[in-house]
């Protein structure tokens, strides 16, 4: 019987077996940020421990590093947290992409962008959306401080081996309708805890016409479904973003590893725990309406109402959600105002995506009732976005050009959205207070932030856009 | 950590249910880069007046309740958030062990990472303990080894535990220390890499 791709990483990747316990799973590379890791540093240091394999480790910071002036950190607490990273790294001897450094970025942005992350690894890092990596075809997923710090003294993570989703996406979309659409829209119609326990293999016409950055946007968002991870299997649009990457090998070398990564791929009669298969012909630009990120709705459409739900639980959190977000039932999504657009963040601040934003941006000013800000994934977009000029469109347009980092997705730094105001987010996540306190986010895709930061309220991007139909 | 097989040590009570982690450890004590000192900020907004000196009516700041090790509490024990930090910061207290009806699953799993012993017992013999250690000072008895809990007046009970943690915890293991007994494992799989 064949075999997923899921199943062929989890095995190549087995330690140790035992009777009555989770594997022992060998990890390729381990990402390590500021927030989730001093603790985990300390324990080794207590216990007398040394960093197995700090070759295969990576370190950078972007949770609280400032976007604005880098030069002047005025959070002492902040602060603290980065020269403990730095101090880490140094007596662990792991390579870091610190505050000064040409490659430092948001993780989930930089491992791929630096080739480190590659086919058929195992790849963890103390943050839930490392499932972002998942999009070359690696099993990748997040971790707690207690597990940073057994992987840093051993190379390797007790795992029960997971169950396999296979999400197929047939069909075309429309023009106007991002990757990051596609994943909203999944969430929209199973909810935000249907993955649970499983590792989704995205497939289907849809998935093999997308960009790699187009597949991290999907697989970054599998977590925001329950999922455990997300993967694509690796093909030609896989190899050819890695072919001369800064940690990937060249030459002969690197024909080798793809002849091993194309064995990874899913075999054609492989079986899955659940199959779920959707036409993109359905999907719509989504926006989100509500506060976690399942409550998402077709710009087109409606908040729903009350009626929409069948279940008393189900009808609290819709009013518990809009009484947070300030929003009537069945008021038109098109009708929600907004003060603020923010695009970035591991899901949506890849050059692709800034490249889309500026293609709707062009020509036109933000409204003068909203703040816009960019903040490119890692330093590396930011300055080939600056040599297409793309940082002009944004300016010229009123839009804030900042560093890299984490900035407006979670708000630990200082760009906060204040209480009670609404944000156009290319982010993940919806949750309460996840962009200040009191702050109002809305999950959309660049186009469609860009969209919304000139007209002050949603527009259906389809309107705007006059690319030839997508792939 | 270090291991343990018995340990008789004096025991709070602590009558309150459902108490998450916000209140074991609140928020803005999460910034800290280490993992130990977290102990001063246990149960932060229950033990400190607004000017912040001690809330004299609470448990921890009883005189007979100084030094103790053991906590009596009631059931849902550290619901909330999966914050590692509520495990240290008892720990670094000075709790070994937790005694109630229920704990919270991922609590639960990260005291047992941790080194803290959550022992779940049927909700009258919880009745009976908190009444036990509300009047004195007042000291027990676990044996880890042989699964009980006892006092100097004939009280005892036997309690059910994993018996992977179990072994874990009397030889003072944490998950790193029995993975590293696989080394040979580990190093034969990275021979056979390259
Ligand atoms: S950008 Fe947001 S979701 Fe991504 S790693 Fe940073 S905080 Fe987490």
């Amino acid at each position: 019987m064949g075999q997923s791709i899921i199943e062929k990483i989890w095995e190549q990747h087995i330690v140790h077996q035992e009777e009555g316990k989770p594997d022992l799973l060998y990890i390729d590379l381990h990402l390590v940020h500021e927030v989730t890791s001093p603790q985990a540093f300390s324990g080794l240091r207590m216990k007398g421990r040394t960093v197995r394999r700090p070759d295969k480790t990576f370190a950078t910071m972007d949770h609280n590093i400032p976007t604005d002036n880098r030069k002047v950190i005025n959070d002492k607490i902040a602060l603290n947290q980065m020269t403990t990273l730095e101090k880490n790294c140094e007596e662990f001897q792991i390579p870091l992409a610190g505050i000064d450094h040409p490659d430092q970025g948001i993780v989930h942005v930089i491992g791929p962008e630096l080739g480190l992350t590659q086919p058929g690894m195992t790849i963890v890092c103390g943050d839930s959306h490392t499932s972002t990596h998942g999009a070359f075809g690696s099993i990748a997923f997040g971790i707690g401080t207690s597990e940073v710090e057994h992987v840093l003294a051993t190379q390797t993570i007790w795992r029960q081996k997971p169950k396999t989703l296979k999400i197929e996406i047939n069909g075309k979309r429309q023009q106007g309708v991002s990757a990051k659409d596609v994943i909203l829209y999944v969430l929209s119609q199973y909810g935000f805890d249907f993955g649970t326990g499983h590792v989704i293999e995205y497939t289907g016409e849809v998935i093999d016409h997308m960009s790699m950055e187009e597949r991290m946007t999907i697989c970054n968002m599998s977590i925001e479904g329950g999922a455990r991870a997300g993967l694509v299997n690796p093909d030609e649009t896989t190899f050819s973003y890695l072919r001369g990457r800064k940690y990937v090998p060249t030459g002969e070398a690197f024909e080798q590893l793809v002849t091993k990564w194309q064995s990874l791929v899913s075999d054609e009669d492989a079986t899955y725990d659940r199959v779920i298969t959707m036409d993109a012909a359905n999907i719509a630009p989504m926006v989100s309406w509500g506060t976690n990120p399942a409550m998402t709705s077709k710009v087109t459409d409606s908040i729903p109402t009350s009626s929409d739900y069948e279940t008393a639980v189900e009808k609290k959190s819709l009013e518990s959600a809009l009484k947070y977000m300030g929003l009537e039932e069945g008021q038109k999504i098109e009708d929600i105002q907004i003060q603020h657009v923010f695009i970035g963040s591991c899901t949506n601040s890849r050059l692709e995506d800034l490249r889309e934003a500026a293609s709707v941006i062009k020509g036109n000013k933000v409204h003068p009732d909203v703040r816009a800000l960019v903040v490119p994934g890692s330093q590396t977009v930011k300055s080939l976005a600056e040599e297409e000029g793309l940082d002009e469109i944004f300016r010229e347009a009123g839009f804030e050009w900042r560093d890299s980092g984490c900035s407006m997705c979670l708000s630990m730094n200082n760009d906060i959205v204040p209480s009670g105001e609404h944000c156009a987010s290319t982010s993940n996540r919806n949750f309460e207070g996840r962009q200040g306190s009191g702050a109002r986010t809305h999950l959309v895709s660049p186009i469609m932030a860009a969209a919304a930061a000139i007209h002050g309220h949603f527009v259906d991007v389809r309107k705007m856009v006059e690319r030839q139909p997508v792939r | 950590m270090t291991g343990f097989k018995t340990l008789k040590e004096k025991a709070i009570a602590f009558d309150r249910a459902n108490v998450d982690t916000d209140q074991i450890i609140p928020k803005q004590f999460l910034k800290r880069i280490e993992k130990t000192g977290f102990g001063q900020y246990l149960f932060y907004e229950w033990r400190y007046m607004a000017d912040g000196s001690l809330n004299p009516t609470f448990e921890l700041n009883q005189d007979k309740n100084q030094h103790a090790s053991i906590l009596i509490a009631n059931e849902n024990f550290g619901c909330g958030s999966s914050r590692e930090h509520a495990p240290w910061a008892l720990l670094d207290y000075g709790f070994k062990v937790i005694l109630a009806p229920s704990f919270a699953d991922i609590f639960h799993q990260n005291c047992m990472k941790n080194g803290v012993l959550p022992i779940a017992l049927p909700k009258e013999q919880i009745v009976q303990l908190l009444e036990k250690g509300k009047q004195q000072p007042y000291q027990l008895e676990v044996n880890l080894e042989k699964q009980t809990i006892g006092d100097e007046t004939g009280f005892q009970v036997s309690f059910e535990i994993d018996a992977y943690w179990k072994t874990m915890l009397m030889n003072g293991w944490d998950e790193i220390e029995i993975t590293l007994q696989l080394a040979d494992h580990i190093t034969a799989y990275e021979q056979a890499l390259r």
